[in-house]
């Protein structure tokens, strides 16, 4: 599958989830910030994926959870070094290198775009 | 019994399928205000069971459904109606039937999947027809926000969602809770 056939399906799946128009769904448009995805969209999305793509995800592997909430990996709202090798370890589809210069924890949900989801099926049909 | 909108479970397949019924009544006071005559436009009274509440019937078939697979652990709520789509009135003297079924399930959540058909008793002959189908995503609230250790709002320890109406419909249906 070509990384535009992988485009094509993961749009189709925002625009079913998210009831969002096609042509708004461009590879750098955020989840939340652009299309307004809130956090049950997020596991909505998540199953719509393993339908569209026949595989399984498990918990954490697309978007991160215990990362946050856990006090080793975030410090005074911000996420700490050793969080920051936690957080690329799990999540290898994320593009990391701006969020770094200022890793605020509530700035994580803006690291989803639509491109980090297609980076996402395509490492896992490599797989 | 306050705010069920389902009369009776008729099938229950754990984790899969559950069924309800809900008969429309005259008796019942909103189809009064749903709608009431229209002296002004000439319009005659025309009650009908409003939408929103085949909704809600529709997200307590499911929520049983999903409630029931990890026997009532979890907080159990509806956090999305994804699509509804309905083609015909349900007027008193109907009856209208769920029919939940489990997409996919996980710890946070699940999305169900249910249908809505109606049985007109002035119609016996056409059986349930499919009026309607309507996508659900439910969530593990404890899994999602409050909770030990997680961040958010702390939420009772025992099971509000669940409560006494709900188990009281399961056993008037036939079955144990």
């Amino acid at each position: 599958m070509t990384r535009d056939d992988i485009f094509a399906k993961v749009r189709d799946v925002l625009v079913d989830a998210l009831a969002v128009d096609e042509e708004d769904v461009t590879a750098k448009a955020s989840l939340v910030k652009d299309l307004r995805a809130e956090s049950i969209d997020f596991l909505d999305i998540v199953f719509k994926l393993e339908q569209a793509f026949g595989f399984k995800i498990s918990q954490g592997e697309l978007f991160p959870e215990s990362v946050a909430q856990d006090p080793r990996y975030v410090k005074d709202g911000k996420v700490t070094p050793d969080g920051m090798v936690a957080l690329k370890a799990r999540l290898p589809h994320v593009d990391f290198s701006s969020f770094e210069k200022d890793p605020v924890i509530s700035k994580v949900a803006d690291l989803f775009t639509v491109d980090t989801l297609v980076n996402f099926v395509e490492k896992k049909l490599a797989k | 019994m306050r705010w069920m909108w389902i009369d009776r479970v008729t099938e229950l397949l754990p984790g899969q399928r559950l069924v309800a019924v809900k008969n429309v009544s005259l008796a019942e006071e909103h189809l009064h205000d749903h709608f009431p005559a229209d002296a002004a436009a000439g319009l005659p009274a025309s009650p009908v069971m409003p939408a929103s509440l085949i909704v809600e019937g529709c997200a307590q078939t499911g929520g049983i459904l999903v409630g029931h697979a990890e026997a009532f652990k979890h907080k159990v709520i509806l956090a999305k109606v994804s699509k509804f789509q309905i083609d015909r009135d349900a007027t008193p003297g109907c009856t209208l039937r769920y029919t939940a079924e489990i997409e996919r399930t996980d710890d946070m959540g699940a999305s169900v999947n249910c249908k809505i058909a109606l049985f007109d008793f002035a119609k016996p002959e056409a059986g349930f027809i499919d009026i309607g189908s309507i996508a659900l995503m439910f969530s593990h609230l404890d899994h999602n926000m409050g909770g030990a250790g997680q961040a958010g709002e702390d939420f009772p320890a025992h099971n509000f969602v669940f409560g006494e109406a709900f188990k009281t419909l399961l056993r008037s249906s036939g079955y144990a809770v």
